[in-house]
């Protein structure tokens, strides 16, 4: 995480009483950093492959991307383990991250993120009906499941929350999101405890992990991901619009609820090819938005393109850290970032007052 | 003010009317108060009649008096059903009043213990207890009651910055119940499959695994916590009104909302040691006794407490009786609480309560 670069003014200003807006930085400082971000990810990258229970060597891990020898042990290892470990990773991690950036944004709500909003639960509910219910798990159709249940999630949270005057307000939608969460968490166990088998493979799933997961996984839910992540960044300037406020924004042009219902569609796309493939893993999308602020400004253009990249990153360290922490076997990623991320979100709460973006 | 004072007769005539309105009030109260009892005491009965051993009612009333005659009736009523019956009143009890003092204290209709951490921490702690620590029984039902004293304590701690506002308090409530889940899954996901089960079973809630220590000290809780509730309730009336406006009618507003949630979290503490964490029931008691009530209900505690035994008892019985195989009620509050959820939240945010 300290490769991240976060400008300790950004950090520390959190505390004080006067409003601190972050500031804008000219381009090319900001293309310099997304440089050092894409270089930090890379970093991350080779260790998500090296480091384990099985510690491969740097070198075997070039030699066997180069097509020379290595103990078929590694190569197994590194092939079919790490390899898509790490791309499930990155893609999952972008995933995450740009629906955090994309749903802050148009909520205009700097607590929203897929796993507080129960947009994670709506996707992982759907997932576990389909599995259970119906007998369907293969995931070329839990990706459909997820997706159906995000893009339910979606409009149940923020359509319940938004009526009434003051519209969806950050109690509201983690209310909302909350109170969805309890509902379909009844539902799911309500089925799961006639099934011993049906709970046996939820409990697993439900924490939240990026081992165990094969290239199937990956080619399966990445061409979602892809459309889903390209629709976001191209996001940017609607969100700006967005973010002066609904009536600013339609004297300047915009189409308000056509820009909703692309940004909500493409949360939903990211999120449930994103439960489908990893199970419910809450706190990315909280985070990496806010860091991409810090360092960059309230620009969403830059925001979303940082956030591509810093997602990934922290995501595949906290899934690195769950390796590396216990003796035996590992801490899922889902896990490590639920400990790491409820400080991060709690310090939001009390600190950026009626947290504004 | 002057022209109140220039003519006094109307005056007089506004304050008699003003006086018959209040006691029609007070009437209301008091007669759907009454009711909600009898309804809560007749499905209290209901519980211990329906069975796959058919007993009477007046039978069942007469074990219960101990003025029975029949050993076998005896037995069933007062060693089978009477635990299950007692644990679904006095928990609906519990999570009714706690409840509807979390709502009204946070301000917030959708301020639920379930949903601001306090259960959660509750079900952590059970769930380690016992996947990581072999207990069962009293052990589970003590490490739970401690997780949600603890839980609670941590929330309290953190949205404390000069007072507590309900705006901090839910959304960090919030944010620890995120980190408790994930916690949970993980202590779920590396237990053994039998041993997850039983975890899972627990994280349903149901009323009938107390055993005659937990029913104690549920019912002893009870026997303090609720006078105490009831007494609290003027200052709590006082605090809906805004802190400033208590402030200047004389309430110490950090103090009493301290006990006030104090009282809260004990009460749901030993809601969720003895059953698990039931959804729902805490969250719906509230707004339906508020609605019964009329408008302008002060109070109505008992009420909420009422109608919290009620949904209980009666998804107890759903549970029991009416499914294809018999399941946790927890189960039932569950599902029965999806369409009362959507409602409110719709409702309430038109209304422009909502947060």
């Amino acid at each position: 995480m300290s490769r991240t670069a976060v400008p300790s003014r950004a950090g520390s200003s959190a505390t004080g009483p006067v409003e601190t807006a972050p500031r804008h930085r000219s381009a090319p400082l900001l293309v310099a950093g997304l440089v050092v971000v894409v270089l930090g990810l890379l970093v991350v990258c080779v260790m998500s492959l090296a480091l384990g229970s099985r510690d491969i060597d740097l070198a075997l891990v070039r030699d066997v991307f180069l097509g020379g020898d290595a103990a078929a042990a590694d190569k197994a290892t590194l092939l079919e383990m790490r390899v898509p470990r790490t791309a499930l990773g990155l893609a999952v991690g972008a995933a995450l991250g740009l629906s955090g950036a994309l749903l802050q944004g148009v909520t205009r709500n700097p607590l929203a993120d897929p796993g507080i909003m129960g947009i994670n639960a709506g996707a992982a509910a759907f997932v576990v009906l389909g599995v259970m219910v119906l007998g369907i798990g293969a995931p070329a159709q839990t990706v459909w499941l997820g997706m159906a249940g995000a893009a339910l999630a979606t409009f149940a949270v923020y359509g319940v929350a938004s009526f009434g005057r003051e519209g969806a307000t950050p109690v509201k939608l983690a209310l909302a999101g909350a109170a969805v969460t309890a509902l379909l968490s009844s539902l799911t166990s309500a089925i799961v405890l006639t099934n011993v088998e049906a709970l046996n493979t939820l409990r697993f799933w439900q924490v939240g992990a990026l081992a165990g997961r094969y290239a199937s996984v990956f080619w399966q839910t990445v061409p979602f991901i892809v459309v889903g992540v390209v629709v976001a960044l191209g996001a940017g300037r609607a969100l700006n619009g967005l973010a002066l406020g609904d009536d600013v924004a339609r004297a300047l042009g915009q189409r308000i609820v056509l820009t909703r219902s692309v940004v909500f569609v493409a949360v939903a796309v990211l999120c449930g090819a994103a439960v489908a493939a990893c199970g419910p893993i809450t706190f990315v999308g909280l985070i990496v938005p806010h860091v991409a602020r810090m360092i960059c400004g309230p620009d969403y253009r830059w925001i979303l393109a940082y956030s591509v990249f810093l997602a990934p990153l922290v995501l595949l360290a906290a899934d690195i850290a769950g390796r590396l922490v216990l003796d035996r076997g590992e801490l899922q990623v889902g896990v490590v970032l639920g400990v790491v991320g409820a400080p991060v979100f709690v310090a939001l709460v009390r600190y950026r007052d009626a947290v504004r973006l | 003010m002057n022209a109140l004072e220039v003519v006094q007769p109307p005056a007089a005539v506004h304050v008699d009317a003003v006086g018959s309105v209040r006691r029609a009030r007070r009437r209301r109260g008091t007669v759907v108060t009454g009711a909600l009892a009898a309804v809560a005491a007749a499905l209290f009965v209901l519980t211990m009649v329906v069975g796959d051993y058919a007993i009477g009612p007046l039978q069942v009333v007469a074990s219960l008096l101990g003025l029975g005659d029949d050993p076998g009736a005896d037995f069933v009523v007062r060693d089978l059903r009477l635990p299950v019956a007692a644990a679904a009143l006095g928990t609906g009890l519990a999570l009714g009043v706690a409840g509807s003092i979390f709502q009204r204290l946070l301000g917030n209709p959708l301020a639920s213990p379930d949903f601001v951490g306090v259960s959660s921490g509750a079900s952590l702690f059970a769930v380690s207890m016992i996947l990581l620590g072999g207990g069962a029984g009293l052990a589970v039902s003590a490490s739970a009651l401690v997780g949600a004293v603890v839980t609670a304590v941590v929330v309290y701690v953190l949205a404390f910055r000069g007072a507590v506002s309900g705006y901090r308090f839910i959304l960090i409530g919030i944010g620890v119940q995120q980190l408790c889940t994930s916690l949970i899954s993980y202590v779920v996901a590396r237990a053994d499959v039998f041993e997850a089960r039983e975890a899972m079973t627990w994280l349903v809630g149901s009323v009938g695994r107390a055993g005659d220590a937990e029913l104690a000290v549920l019912w002893v809780a009870l026997v303090v916590l609720l006078p105490l509730a009831l007494v609290l309730s003027r200052s709590l009336a006082t605090l809906e009104l805004g802190d400033d406006a208590a402030k200047a009618l004389g309430v110490r507003v950090e103090r009493s909302r301290l006990v006030l949630l104090a009282v809260s979290v004990a009460l749901t503490a030993v809601a969720v040691a003895v059953t698990g964490p039931l959804l729902f029931v805490a969250l719906v008691a509230g707004p339906i006794a508020h609605r019964l009530l009329g408008p302008a209900s002060s109070g109505g505690l008992l009420a909420a407490g009422a109608v919290g035994a009620i949904v209980l008892l009666s998804a107890d019985l759903v549970a029991q009786n009416l499914l294809p195989t018999p399941l946790p009620a927890g189960v039932v509050t569950g599902l029965l609480g999806a369409p009362y959820l959507i409602w409110l939240l719709a409702s309430v945010n038109r209304e422009g309560r909502g947060g």
